[in-house]
């Protein structure tokens, strides 16, 4: 294959951020193309049709469904009131009446003489897109969102959870490696977008939620962590809705693997400054990374990371391993040898020959199991 | 084959005298294309080559990974299939020989944007639903959801649900013809109320095929007419006892190609340059599977293990079946195959000790970065085993979805009175002749005796079955070549795709360590005679080439409940064939089959059983774990 490695997560001191800010349904967009907007602006809104409450007047009432067109005291497409009287069936010459009155407010969406069925409708509910990040307003999409454009610093994260927040952004590890635990997490930290290390505990993600972190940025957490927070196994990789309290972006991968140096240098760099960031993830078609965006001044001074994503593979690229037995580890292309080589595992692949930056040690690995990472 | 060639409606051409095909898979992650030959007079499959599927920005073109697909193909075969701009396709052939150029015909198969999603509802659970689901998957789609009248559901909770999945289609059926209008009704009614929305073309009307009692046709146009992009089809229960999937399954390709594919990005550049309608990869498949079984007369499973799915089918007395387990699959979804299975499980079949929060993450980095190879032996030790749980819940969920038919009436005896359980199973292990395997891990396993044991493993065949893998994940391909050359697509099939690995022999008995289980007598072609016995808990293999005939066999129970398939304690004598594995006994039991639970008896026992096969070279240095 003309690409068999896995290009590297966006890390970028400075690069043009577009997103598209798209409603679930058509609806109106409330801004203009060359508008300036701020994350939480609403750019387009909509209304999702209300609930829907069939109700089975023929049982309810007693009757045939033929008859129930009769009985209704309301037609479809009227408005009814909850407890307003919707049906009556009346007995011995109108004698003796039986009514049922409508559980909800809303409007009669349609009767049938065939099932005896009475379709309710509530009234629609609002639905509104916001801007996630300051920026202008560069293209509108009829009926449906529009696309903000920022300049900024972004960082792709590898696996996040929970949705979309924005807050000023601050350093809480000292080294890219620190595990940090619960008690590192304090009252200070609330509010914020929070720069961690090698690790998040458990109880460190906890206690964030107890606090009122906003997001929590580290190079690594627990998969069997995952679970423990949740509730629940994530089997397959499609993040965003959770309900944690903080949203959480993972740079690096599960266990503990330190912050690649880059990421972390550039996340410290703006401290204090408002980030928007990301826990949603979609590893499989329709590719949605974590993020953290970092909109910044035309003029801002840019922090150097250098393009990664462009470098592609070749000797002399920086590279990560992401899996066993050199999973983390960080290390410079050698060579590629054009030749399949037999693994140990006796799989047949294209290698490359990686000399790792701590022991300057070469080893043979497969193009697959490593990821372009940006310079430095 | 048996399916008839017709030639291509819009062309008219005729294909039953091409000369060369290309064919291509696009799916999620990779487009797969293959070149196929006349080559004498035969077809053969003669090149292949692969590129990332361009689905997604910044590309948004399916075709340009079909063209930088065929681009590979262009190099290895030295020959010009490229228009000079390579943007184009060139068919037909023209010349032939050194002097050939293009292909005469370009056919596709898809499952590419997440595949065929549906939405399928009928008036009872185990009736007209599960037979609409059965149509759906067949078809070749992924059903988010069974809507029926008993689903245990509110009716404004099925709103909601019908609201939130966004299918691309929805199929509804529900009563038999001539029957109660209004349960199907009340359906249809929910349906409109709910008013869904396609996942791809927001503007656009939701395909919704009817297929239930034609007397609530007039009623069904009436509620949902305008609302959805109904298509009308006959009933596919017509009468209780029996189904009649098929216009439903024509109706769902034909949408298929008219409004799903016709969104997705491409989609309609890749429609108009093949010459046979594209076909979802999960349908092309069944194709093949159903004429693998009707040819050699064979009860089949066949089995597609993927990144995100896993496809069962299987054709047992002239009954076909397909289930999808949408997220059971070897990269992103082996999480979730952690999930389902839980660790013990997968445990149960590694060789060795391992920390259990360590394998937790590796099985998630897999999935968050799921195009990496296993490296070291462990890791193939690793993948391989989360394969065999993978591959036991898939054909778990085909046993229970693959049921006689509900409501069918029949004669009851004494002993269903006391039968507890649901429906029964058309899947008769006893029965099952051939197994066959595709998609990466069983087709690129680095020994095939390694596919073997985790179809053994994950299936526990009984009695006497044969085994095959897909050499190059080309099935799909040949599927929908069927449909139009039945001759290429069967000769390239025995050629080049079924790779014959060999005959499984495993009686069903109960655990009886340590006491003699059964014996085997055998005459191989040639003359040659080997013989032995195997005590509870052994694996035996013999080898022998598919190419080199079969062997005579006398198998003998040595215990009086050993049963292979002619009774318990009865001898079985028959014809048994090789393969790259050759034949491979398996007295480990069935029903109970077992694997001791302590750490050190499982490894043990494992690695006993693999060095019994010679299923993996030695332990080596740089396989053990390390960071």
């Amino acid at each position: 294959m003309a690409q068999a490695y896995t290009p590297g997560l966006k890390v970028t001191g400075k690069t043009t951020i577009r997103k598209t800010r798209r409603l679930p349904l058509v609806g109106t967009v409330t801004v203009r193309v060359g508008d300036r907007v701020t994350a939480d602006q609403v750019v387009a809104r909509t209304e999702l049709p209300g609930k829907v409450f069939p109700v089975s007047l023929a049982n309810q009432l007693g009757v045939l469904p033929e008859e129930v067109p009769d009985i209704m005291r309301k037609k479809a497409g009227e408005h009814v009131t909850k407890d307003e009287v919707l049906a009556e069936k009346k007995a011995f010459f109108g004698f003796i009446k039986t009514d049922f009155k409508s559980p909800i407010t809303g409007v009669v969406e349609s009767i049938s003489k065939i099932t005896g069925q009475v379709i309710l409708r509530e009234p629609p509910i609002p639905v509104e897109v916001k801007a996630y990040i300051d920026g202008i307003v560069v293209e509108e999409i009829p009926h449906e969102g529009v696309v903000v454009e920022a300049e900024g610093a972004l960082v792709q994260g590898i696996f996040g959870l929970a949705g979309e927040v924005h807050a000023p952004i601050m350093k809480l590890a000292r080294t890219p490696d620190e595990v940090i635990d619960e008690e590192k997490i304090t009252d200070a930290l609330k509010g914020k977008v929070v720069i961690g290390g090698a690790l998040l505990t458990r109880g460190a993600l906890k206690r964030c939620a107890e606090v009122g972190v906003t997001a929590f940025v580290t190079g690594g957490f627990r998969y069997n962590d995952v679970k423990e927070v949740l509730g629940y196994d994530v089997g397959v990789a499609i993040t965003g809705h959770e309900k944690l309290g903080t949203t959480l972006v993972v740079t690096e991968g599960f266990g503990k693997i330190a912050m690649a140096h880059a990421t972390f240098d550039l996340l410290c760099a703006h401290e204090g400054k408002i980030a928007s960031l990301s826990g949603a993830t979609q590893i499989r078609a329709g590719v949605i990374r974590p993020e953290v965006i970092i909109p910044l001044a035309k003029d801002a001074k840019v922090v150097e990371t250098a393009d990664a994503v462009d470098l592609g593979l070749d000797v002399g690229a920086p590279v990560r391993g992401i899996r066993a037995p050199y999973f983390g580890r960080i290390g410079k292309v050698t060579a590629m040898p054009h030749e399949l080589m037999k693994m140990p595992s006796e799989t047949k692949v294209r290698v490359l020959e990686v000399e790792f930056e701590d022991t300057h040690e070469r080893v043979l690995c497969p193009r697959a199991n490593v990821e372009t990472i940006e310079r430095r | 084959m048996s399916t008839p060639a017709h030639p291509h409606a819009s062309s008219g051409r005729d294909f039953s005298k091409i000369r060369s095909v290309l064919a291509t898979d696009c799916g999620s992650t990779t487009t797969k294309a293959i070149l196929i030959e006349l080559v004498g007079s035969e077809y053969r499959l003669t090149s292949r080559g692969e590129a990332p599927t361009t689905v997604e920005a910044p590309v948004e073109d399916v075709t340009q990974g079909v063209l930088n697909a065929v681009r590979e193909i262009q190099e290895l075969r030295g020959r010009k299939f490229l228009s000079d701009d390579g943007k184009k396709l060139i068919t037909p052939q023209t010349g032939d020989g050194d002097g050939a150029v293009g292909a005469d015909i370009y056919i596709s198969t898809s499952s590419a944007g997440g595949g065929l999603q549906m939405m399928v509802a009928g008036v009872i659970a185990k009736m007209t639903a599960e037979s609409a689901a059965r149509a759906a998957l067949g078809a070749g789609a992924i059903v988010m959801d069974t809507v029926s009248t008993d689903d245990k559901r509110l009716p404004h909770q099925r709103i909601e649900r019908i609201r939130q999945l966004r299918p691309d289609m929805i199929l509804l059926a529900g009563g038999t013809d001539g029957g109660t209008l209004s349960h199907v009704v009340e359906l249809a009614e929910l349906l409109a109320a709910a008013n869904p929305r396609p996942r791809l073309g927001i503007g656009f009307d939701l395909p919704v095929i009817y297929a239930g009692n034609n007397k609530a046709r007039p009623e069904i146009q009436r509620i949902l007419g305008g609302k959805v992009a109904l298509q009308i089809v006959d009933n596919l229960r017509p009468v209780l006892e029996r189904e009649n999937l098929q216009p439903a399954r024509d109706a769902i390709h034909e949408l298929f190609m008219e409004h799903v594919m016709a969104q997705a990005p491409g989609y309609k550049k890749l429609m108009e340059m093949a010459d046979a309608p594209i076909m979802p990869t999960p349908g092309a498949m069944g194709l093949i599977i159903q004429e693998v079984a009707r040819r050699d007369k064979l009860a089949v499973v066949g089995v597609d293990i993927g990144g995100a799915t896993t496809d069962v089918f299987s054709e047992f007395d002239g009954v076909f079946n397909r289930t999808v387990s949408a997220n059971l699959g070897m990269s992103y979804s082996v999480s979730n195959v952690l999930a389902e299975a839980g660790l013990p499980n997968i445990l149960r079949w590694v060789p060795f000790a391992i920390d259990e929060a360590e394998l937790r993450d590796r099985i998630g980095n897999k999935m968050i970065r799921p195009t990496t190879i296993p490296q070291t032996l462990e890791e193939l030790k690793i993948e391989q085993a989360i394969a065999r749980e993978a591959l036991r819940l898939a054909f778990l969920q085909h046993k229970l979805f693959a049921v006689k038919l509900s409501g069918v009436q029949k004669e009851r005896t004494i002993a269903d009175a006391f039968s507890q359980g649901g429906q029964e199973s058309i899947i008769d292990l006893g029965k099952l002749g051939l197994i066959v395997g595709s998609g990466g891990v069983l087709s690129h396993a680095p020994r095939r005796s390694q596919s073997a044991m985790m179809m053994i493993d994950s299936f526990l065949p009984e009695g006497v079955t044969e085994l095959a893998v897909d050499s190059i994940f080309m099935m799909p391909h040949l599927g929908v070549l069927s449909t139009v050359n039945p001759k290429a697509a069967t000769e390239v099939f025995l050629k080049d795709c079924l790779v014959r690995i060999g005959t499984c022999v495993a009686p069903v008995g109960p655990p009886a360590p340590g006491k003699p289980y059964m014996k085997y007598e055998l005459t191989l072609p040639g003359g040659k005679r080997e013989s032995g016995e195997l005590a509870y808990g052994q694996l035996k293999q013999i080898a022998l080439e598919f190419e080199a005939g079969a062997a005579d066999a006398v198998l003998t129970p040595l215990h009086k409940q050993v049963d292979f398939g002619r009774g318990k304690g009865h001898a079985w004598q028959g014809k048994l064939r090789g393969g790259t594995a050759g034949i491979i006994f398996d007295a480990r039991g069935r029903r109970p089959f077992e694997i001791p639970t302590s750490e050190k008896d499982r490894v043990r026992a494992l690695t006993e059983w693999n060095a019994a096969l010679d299923l993996y070279p030695p332990d080596e240095v740089s396989g053990k774990a390390g960071k």
